[in-house]
């Protein structure tokens, strides 16, 4: 479009500069070593809560162990925190000037959410993780074999990257590090309205309808389907809890179609 | 003979209502200092975004060493530099970490990106802060890192847009000493200023914009040329201001200033003024005179002149 290099340089150019900003992020971890023991502490904390605080009180529909239930339910909330954290640094970027300087630089343009997105996979990783191993601690495991449990794994990884091209577009809408930070707790009901914690069968029919169509649903009933966990289907099931994988599938394809040319628009423009 | 490295060609933009540019021209020669002054929102930002390939102009053309800001983006890039008015640096990495960092988005190898930031960490005085982070930094260094930042891969042109806002005396002058220090490399430097004493001192050219427009250019002596000279005077009492503004008056044929509770300043156009006679006229007026002066106006003067908004005595 604007530039006059050949498309292979550029592409060269985009993942050597994605792999920098990448590394940007990382180094910035190291750096905060506080914030890697928050991020770790997450998972521990939500088991605590939800396992032993709420899972007290919660019947799982079909019998079985609430803690076993639960684990999808978290492994999905990792997976959709990743807008959050790319948004914030997306919008911190551009508030602060960075993204401006990186703009008038030879840098390539797609670089930046590259970069971003990549780092977030890296650190998704080591969420998840450390959620796998605070399951396992607690009392839950995979029950039906490599095959299957690699596949929820992956499913999971991948619906977070797609949600982290979210948080790109997001970032770069909002472009103001304070107006993403008022928006962070948002995402907190976003996550609740689901099948995640509890049962949707008892919701109001439209809220059950909303909680059966969040990606996070599906996420959480493909995994409790592919790690054996309890949580059976009930009767009369919306589409994506008959199909959750097929769901998953097709919410991170949606989301990748939607908002990588979308992000990549709002990052490329020049404007103001 | 050569054409100017920066070029603006009456470039024009708005923000929906709001005409930010309406016909800017400007030129920079090779190896020079230009200083953009004018008040906030003459456009200064909106134009250095333009010729940074930030923002795209609604009409008009800009080039860069010859190449299109809007057509030929990719290649501007490679030879310019952006300080915004952010410190646009990340607070969570260290100074050295920060310039190797844009180094290797710069497209420098490992290597150099290495020791180009070793090097400039060391002559612009932060080689001892450069393994702190600089979220730990004084706003003086922190700009001072983000101006070398974007010296990391040898800018043809460099872009300070507002480079000393906001800092305290002190960070002025410690960026003052790194532009004098870029200029002897023999880099092109367009700043924009609100402060007449940073372009005074820094600057080659004056470009005065007001309102999206360039509405004059000069070297600051010339600029001060246009005015005249500048007469000075300190009355003892407040009382005597109004009698000496209308011996001002009638001697100089325009409005003098009131620059402070017993002081006044009128321009003497085309000079030929005698100090003894004003002195003289003054004291007929019998107004108390603590103080005359004839001098050269300063920059602050010239630029009020020429955006016309200047406190009137009557």
């Amino acid at each position: 479009m604007t530039t006059a290099r050949p498309a292979p340089q550029r592409l060269r150019w985009t993942i050597t500069d994605g792999l920098t900003l990448a590394g940007r992020e990382i180094a910035r971890l190291k750096a905060e070593p506080g914030q890697i023991v928050a991020a770790l502490a997450f998972p521990v904390v939500m088991v605590v809560l939800f396992g032993y605080v709420f899972g007290s009180a919660i019947q799982v529909p079909g019998g079985g162990d609430y803690r076993e239930y639960l684990m999808p339910g978290l492994f999905a909330m990792v997976s959709i925190t990743a807008v959050q954290g790319v948004m914030t640094r997306m919008a911190a970027d551009a508030s602060q000037g960075v993204m401006d300087r990186f703009r008038s630089m030879p840098t390539a343009r797609l670089a930046v959410p590259f970069g971003q997105t990549g780092a977030d996979a890296l650190v998704g990783l080591g969420l998840l993780a450390a959620m796998v191993g605070t399951g396992l601690i607690v009392g839950w495991q995979p029950h039906r074999g490599a095959a299957a449990t690699a596949e929820a794994f992956l499913l999971i990884v991948l619906l977070r990257y797609a949600m982290s091209w979210v948080g790109v577009y997001l970032g770069l809408v909002v472009k103001d590090d304070q107006t993403a930070a008022q928006l962070v707790p948002l995402f907190l009901p976003i996550t609740m309205l689901s099948n995640a914690f509890v049962p949707t069968d008892g919701m109001p029919a439209w809220l059950r309808l909303v909680a059966d169509w969040n990606p996070l649903s599906a996420i959480t009933a493909a995994s409790r389907d592919l790690f054996g966990n309890p949580g059976a289907r009930s009767a009369h099931p919306a589409w994506p809890m008959a199909h959750p994988v097929a769901a998953v599938l097709l919410w991170s394809v949606a989301a990748l179609v939607v908002f990588v040319p979308l992000a990549a628009r709002a990052q490329t423009r020049r404007g103001r | 003979m050569t054409d100017p490295i920066v070029l603006a060609e009456g470039l024009h933009k708005s923000f929906g209502g709001t005409r930010a540019l309406r016909g800017l021209d400007l030129g920079v020669p090779e190896g020079t200092v230009c200083g953009v002054l004018g008040p906030n929102g003459a456009g200064k930002t909106t134009a250095v975004r333009i010729l940074a390939t930030l923002s795209d102009p609604d009409a008009g053309r800009a080039t860069i060493a010859g190449f299109d800001v809007v057509r030929e983006a990719g290649r501007v890039r490679e030879r310019i530099g952006l300080a915004g008015q952010f410190a646009a640096v990340d607070g969570q990495l260290t100074g050295r970490a920060n310039l190797r960092l844009f180094g290797r988005l710069g497209h420098l190898s490992r290597g150099e990106a290495r020791r180009r930031a070793d090097d400039l960490l060391e002559r612009f005085g932060l080689a001892d802060a450069a393994d702190r982070r600089v979220a730990g930094y004084s706003g003086g260094m922190r700009r001072r890192l983000d101006l070398i930042a974007c010296l990391i891969q040898r800018p043809e042109v460099l872009f300070l847009d507002e480079p000393t806002t906001g800092l305290d005396p002190r960070g002025r002058l410690e960026i003052w000493d790194a532009v004098r220090e870029l200029v002897a490399d023999g880099t092109t430097v367009l700043l924009t200023t609100q402060y007449l004493d940073e372009a005074d001192h820094l600057a080659d050219d004056i470009a005065v914009v007001d309102q999206g427009r360039v509405i004059a250019t000069g070297t600051p002596d010339e600029l001060k040329a246009t005015l005249g000279d500048t007469l000075d005077v300190v009355v003892e009492d407040p009382g005597g201001l109004r009698p000496a503004a209308s011996v001002l008056h009638a001697l100089a044929g325009t409005d003098p200033t009131m620059t402070g509770a017993d002081r006044l300043t009128a321009p003497l156009p085309g000079g030929g003024f005698r100090l003894a006679d004003i002195v003289r006229e003054l004291d007929r007026a019998g107004v108390a005179v603590a103080d005359v002066r004839l001098r050269r106006p300063s920059l602050d003067e010239v630029f009020l002149r020429l955006t016309d908004s200047k406190e009137t005595v009557r």
